[in-house]
C-alpha cells in the first residue's frame, strides 16, 4: 500500500536560530569564515564543492528528496549549493540571515547519514560539507534551540540530559536491586577497577529508558560477565556537541570518557545500542583530541552481542515468534560494517526475519540521525514528512517488530511509523535478547 | 603522604585472611579493597535480602542495623575503612563501622586528604547539593554541582556550583554564565558559562580552574580572576608547589602547548598537552603530549621523549628528586611502563600506575598479563601469578617491596628483596 506524502513545514520558528540571528553581525560572520575555512578545514573541503558537476547522481539517495516529491532544494548537492557555496563565494561575506537559513539547512535538513556519497562518483562527502556549516553556525552562536541546550548539558555534566551525578548512581542502583528479584545475587558493579570491560551509554538510558539497564545487567550477570560502570562522569559516550560543532565540548566528552576507563583500568568499552555515540567515540571525538583510534578499544552493542551468542556465553531458550525487521543505523553499518553481526544476532534471536529493502550499507537513513531530532519539537513534522520513503520501507515488510540498534534511530522510527499509521512497534536488540534468553540463577 | 617507616617490613609471609571462607559465610563477597599497609582486607558482603554489611579480615562490623545499600568501599591512606551506605534511604558514609552523624539523600565521589585525616564526600539532601568534609556539611548548598574537589590538607574543598537557576532549554540565560567554582561553600563572585577542573595550591589558600566565558572563548581563572588571554581550549591548570605559578595546557593558533601565569611557558607546540606536574624537588615541568597527530609521549620542559606511543599515555609520575618520569605507553593494546623515555621490554594486557623506589632508580608495576596479576619491577616480573595483586610499595630503604596478593582466594602480604625480581 503506497502512503500519502504529507507536506513539509517551510517557515519554522526556531528560537534559538531566531535570538542567535538578532545577536549576530556581519563582522562576526567574516571572523568566523576565516577562522574555519581559513584555519580549520584544509583542501578537502573546497575540492568538493567545486568538483560536483551537479549531476544529481546522489539525489536518488537522499530520503528527504524521495519523501518530498523530489522537491530541488532537498538533493544532496542543492544543500551545499545552498550554504556553503555562497558562503565561499562570498569569501564570508553573507548577512544573519543566511547564516540563520544556512543553520537551518545543515541542522535539520541533512543527517549526516553518509548514504549519498556512496553514489557520488566522486566521492563527494556532502556530510562533511554541512557538518562544516553547522561549525560556523556554531561558532556564530546560531544552531537551533533544543540541540544547543543538550550541548550545554554535555559541557556541564558530561551527559546529554543534565542527569545529575547523585542521580545517575542512585538509577544504577535502583535497577540493580529490581534485577534481584530475577537473579538474587544481579550486580551492577560501580568502579570496580580492572573488570574486563567498562558498559556506557548514553543520557536517555538513566533518564527514560532505565529497564534498559536492567535488561543489560540481567544479560551480563547471566553471562557471567567481569564488567563495571563509572560512578562518575564519562559513563555517557553520546556527544550531540559534535553536531552542533562545538569540537571543543566534542573532544571534551570523549576525554572524559576514556579516561573513565582509563582509571577503571578496563581492556575495553562496551557501548549500548546507539549509533551517532560510535560515531563519536570511534571517529570523531577521539580524533580531535589526537587519538588516532579509540585509546581504549570501542565495541558496539551489536559486535558484542553476536560474541555473546557465537561463544555460548547467552543461549536462546525459545526463538522470538514475531515477524522482525530490521533497520541498519547508518553509523554502525555504513560507518563500521556491522550488517552481517546484526542479521547472526537476530537470527539467532527470532524466528521470522524479514529484509527491509534497500538494505545494509544501502539503507535509508531514519532522518532522526545526525542530531536532528534533537532539534526537537519545532522540527518534528517536518522531520517525519521528509521520511515518507522510510515509513512506506518498512510497511513494505509487513513485519510487525522494527528492531533499529540505535537510540536516535529508534526514536525517529516511532515518530515515522506512528504518524504515517504503520502497524508496527519498535525494540531494541537488547529487549529481545533479555526476553528468549536463557537466565541461569533465575529463581 | 602515608608513613611506611612502621610497617612490618620484617615478616616474610602472612595468610591475612581465606576469603573462600567469606564465601561460605554470606551470599556473596563484592570486590576486596586491601589497606595500604597490607595488614587488612575487606569487602561489602550480602548477609540476606537487601541486607549488606562490611567484613574486614573475615569479621563482620558489628553495626545496629544491616546496610540497605553499600557501595565505594575504601580504605584511607591513614588506613581507616570507610563505606557509604544507605537505610530507609538515609545516606552516612560510616568509618571503621562508625556512622557519620549528619544524613544525607544521596552521597558519592568519596576522597580523601593526602595523609588521610579528612574524609570528604558530595552530598544531595532535599535536591541541594554541597561538600561534606569529616561530618562536616557547607554551610550554603546549591542546585547543581560537579568537578568536586579536596585540598592536600583537607582543609578546603571545592566544586564548580550552578548560582543562577536555569529553566528547560534557557540556553541564552545559561550563556550569560550560571556557574561559578564555591571554595568551602562559600561561591566566588563571577560567573562563567562553565567551570571546570581546579585546583588548590599546596596549602589551600588558591583556587584555580578552567573556564569558558562564552561558547568558543577559554581561559584559566585563579581565585575568581581570570587571565587576561583567552584561548581556542584549555585543560586543568596546576600550581608550582614552589612559586604559586599557575601553568596550565593552553591551545593556540598552531597547537598546545603549556602557559605560565598567562604568559607562553613552552616554545613547542604539540596536537595535544595535558596533566602537566611540576616536581617540588627539581622544578622540571612534565606532560602527557601527543608530539603529532596519533604519537603520545612525556614532554619534559617542552622536549619530547623520542619514543611514542600510537594508543595513548597515562599515569605520569615523577622520581622523588624529580630527575626521572615513568609512564604506561599503549600501542595495539599492549600496555608497558616507560621510564624516561626507555620501554621496558615487555608487553602486558594492563599496567597501573608505574611507582618510583624512594631513591628513584627502581620501577615497580601491577601488571596484567593473560588473565593473571603480578608485579614487575624494572621490567622483571615477580615469580608468582596471581588472581589479583594490589600495587607495590617500596620499603623506606628501597630494599623490599609490599606485595599483596589473593591466590587461590586466600589473601597475602608479602614482603620480598627487590633483589628477588
Ligand atoms: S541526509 Fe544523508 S543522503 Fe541526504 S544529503 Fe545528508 S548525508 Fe546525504
Ligand atoms: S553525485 Fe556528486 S557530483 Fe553529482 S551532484 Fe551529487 S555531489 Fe555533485
Ligand atoms: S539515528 Fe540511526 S539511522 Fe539515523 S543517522 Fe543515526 S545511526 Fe543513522
Amino acid at each position: 500500500m503506497a502512503l500519502p506524502y504529507i507536506e513539509y513545514e517551510k517557515n519554522i520558528i526556531d528560537q534559538g536560530l531566531e535570538t542567535g540571528t538578532e545577536r549576530l553581525t556581519k563582522e562576526r560572520i567574516a571572523k568566523v569564515v576565516d577562522k574555519v575555512i581559513g584555519g580549520e578545514t584544509g583542501a578537502r573541503l573546497k575540492a568538493y564543492v567545486d568538483t560536483c558537476v551537479h549531476c544529481g547522481l546522489c539525489s536518488d539517495a537522499c530520503h528527504m528528496y524521495l519523501s518530498t516529491k523530489r522537491d530541488p532544494k532537498l538533493t544532496p548537492s542543492a544543500k551545499v549549493k545552498r550554504t556553503m557555496s555562497v558562503i565561499l563565494a562570498k569569501k564570508g561575506n553573507v548577512s544573519p540571515a543566511f547564516i540563520k537559513k544556512a543553520s537551518e539547512i545543515a541542522s535539520t535538513e541533512c543527517n549526516l547519514c553518509k548514504r549519498c556519497v556512496q553514489y557520488c562518483p566522486f566521492g563527494i562527502d556532502i556530510a562533511y560539507v554541512m557538518s562544516v556549516v553547522r561549525r560556523i553556525c556554531h561558532l556564530c552562536g546560531v544552531t537551533p534551540l533544543y540541540i544547543q541546550d543538550t550541548a550545554h548539558s554535555h559541557s556541564v555534566t558530561q551527559n546529554q540530559m543534565w542527569v545529575k551525578e547523585d542521580e545517575w548512581i542512585d538509577t544504577l542502583q535502583w535497577q540493580e536491586e529490581d534485577s534481584r528479584e530475577e537473579i538474587p545475587d544481579c550486580r551492577i558493579p560501580l568502579d570496580k577497577e580492572g573488570a574486563d570491560f567498562m558498559y556506557s551509554v548514553i543520557g536517555p538510558e538513566p533518564k527514560f529508558l532505565a529497564q534498559l539497564l536492567y535488561q543489560t545487567a540481567i544479560i551480563f550477570n547471566a553471562a557471567g560477565l567481569n564488567w563495571t560502570m563509572p560512578s562518575f562522569p564519562g559513563w555517557d559516550n553520546s556527544d550531540m556537541a559534535m553536531f552542533t560543532g562545538d569540537s571543543e565540548i566534542m573532544g571534551r566528552n570523549k576525554r572524559f570518557h576514556y579516561e573513565a576507563a582509563q582509571r577503571l583500568k578496563v581492556k575495553k568499552i562496551v557501548m549500548g545500542e546507539c549509533g551517532h555515540a560510535f560515531r563519536a567515540a570511534y571517529d570523531m571525538g577521539n580524533r580531535w583530541v589526537s587519538w588516532a583510534m579509540p585509546p581504549v578499544p570501542m565495541v558496539h552493542a551489536i559486535e558484542f552481542y553476536y560474541d555473546l551468542l557465537k561463544s555460548g556465553k547467552i543461549k536462546v531458550k525459545e526463538k522470538y515468534k514475531k515477524s522482525v525487521t530490521l533497520h541498519d543505523p547508518c553509523n554502525t553499518i555504513r560507518g563500521r560494517g556491522l550488517h552481517e553481526k546484526a542479521r547472526y544476532v537476530i537470527n539467532e534471536l527470532c524466528e521470522n526475519f524479514i529484509e527491509m529493502h534497500p538494505n545494509r550499507e544501502h539503507n535509508y537513513c531514519c532522518n532522526a540521525g545526525g542530531g536532528v531530532i534533537n532539534c526537537g519539537p519545532p522540527f518534528k513534522k517536518k522531520r517525519v514528512s521528509t521520511n515518507r520513503i522510510k515509513a512506506q520501507q518498512c510497511a513494505d515488510t509487513g513485519a510487525e517488530i522494527l528492531i533499529t540498534p540505535c537510540h536516535n534511530c529508534h526514536s525517529g522510527m516511532e515518530d515515522i511509523i506512528g504518524d504515517y499509521g504503520v502497524d508496527m512497534h519498535v525494540k531494541f536488540i537488547n529487549d529481545i535478547m533479555y526476553e528468549v534468553m536463557e537466565k541461569p540463577g533465575l529463581e | 603522604m602515608t608513613d611506611t617507616a612502621n610497617w612490618d617490613w620484617e615478616t616474610k609471609e602472612k595468610l591475612v585472611s581465606d576469603l573462600n571462607e567469606w564465601k561460605d559465610s554470606y551470599n556473596w563477597v563484592e570486590e576486596p579493597y586491601v589497606s595500604p599497609d597490607g595488614e587488612k582486607i575487606a569487602a561489602i558482603v550480602n548477609t540476606d535480602e537487601a541486607e549488606f554489611n562490611v567484613c574486614e579480615n573475615g569479621k563482620a562490623w558489628e553495626i545496629e542495623e544491616p546496610f540497605e545499600k553499600a557501595y565505594s568501599l575504601r580504605y584511607s591512606p591513614d588506613g581507616r575503612l570507610i563505606v557509604l551506605s544507605a537505610a530507609d534511604d538515609e545516606w552516612k558514609p560510616v568509618v571503621d563501622g562508625k556512622p557519620w552523624e549528619t544524613i544525607f539523600d544521596f552521597i558519592w565521589d568519596l576522597k580523601f586528604s593526602n595523609d588521610g585525616k579528612a574524609i570528604a564526600v558530595a552530598s544531595q539532601t532535599d535536591t541541594e547539593y554541597c561538600m561534606a568534609v569529616n561530618d562536616v556539611p557547607w554551610e550554603d548548598s546549591y542546585t547543581f554541582m560537579t568537578c568536586m574537589i579536596l585540598s592536600a590538607d583537607g582543609k578546603k574543598s571545592a566544586s564548580s556550583v550552578q548560582t543562577i537557576p536555569l529553566g528547560q532549554a534557557e540556553v541564552f540565560k545559561f550563556q550569560e554564565g550560571a556557574f561559578t567554582a564555591a571554595v568551602n561553600g562559600v561561591p566566588w563572585d563571577k560567573n562563567f558559562v562553565n567551570v571546570w577542573n581546579m585546583a588548590f595550591n599546596a596549602d589551600g589558600s588558591s583556587l584555580a580552574a578552567e573556564v569558558r566565558h562564552n561558547l568558543y572563548d577559554y581561559t584559566i581563572v585563579v581565585d575568581g580572576k581570570p587571565w587576561n588571554t583567552v584561548y581556542g581550549c584549555v585543560w586543568q591548570p596546576i600550581f608550582h608547589p614552589n612559586t604559586n605559578a599557575v601553568i596550565a595546557p593552553v591551545k593556540l593558533k598552531d597547537g598546545w602547548t603549556l602557559a605560565c601565569d598567562d604568559n607562553i611557558l613552552w616554545d613547542s607546540r604539540f596536537t595535544q598537552v595535558w596533566q602537566q606536574m611540576v616536581s617540588k624537588e627539581s622544578e622540571k615541568i612534565a606532560a602527557i603530549v601527543a608530539s603529532s597527530y596519533g604519537k603520545w609521549t612525556i614532554a619534559v620542559d617542552g622536549k619530547p621523549w623520542n619514543i611514542t606511543f600510537g594508543d595513548m599515555v597515562t599515569d605520569a609520575v615523577f622520581s622523588p628528586d624529580g630527575s626521572r618520569v615513568a609512564c604506561i605507553g599503549t600501542d595495539k593494546e599492549q600496555y608497558t611502563i616507560c621510564d624516561n623515555g626507555n620501554a621496558w621490554d615487555m608487553k602486558c594486557d594492563m599496567v597501573w600506575k608505574p611507582v618510583f623506589s624512594p631513591d628513584g632508580n627502581k620501577v615497580a608495576a601491577k601488571i596484567d598479563k593473560n588473565g593473571k596479576r603480578t608485579i614487575a619491577v624494572d621490567g622483571r616480573l615477580w615469580n608468582k601469578m596471581c588472581d589479583e595483586v594490589w600495587e607495590p610499595v617500596f620499603s623506606p630503604d628501597g630494599s623490599k617491596i609490599l606485595c599483596r596478593s589473593v591466590e587461590d582466594g586466600k589473601y597475602y602480604r608479602r614482603i620480598i628483596p627487590v633483589n628477588e625480581f
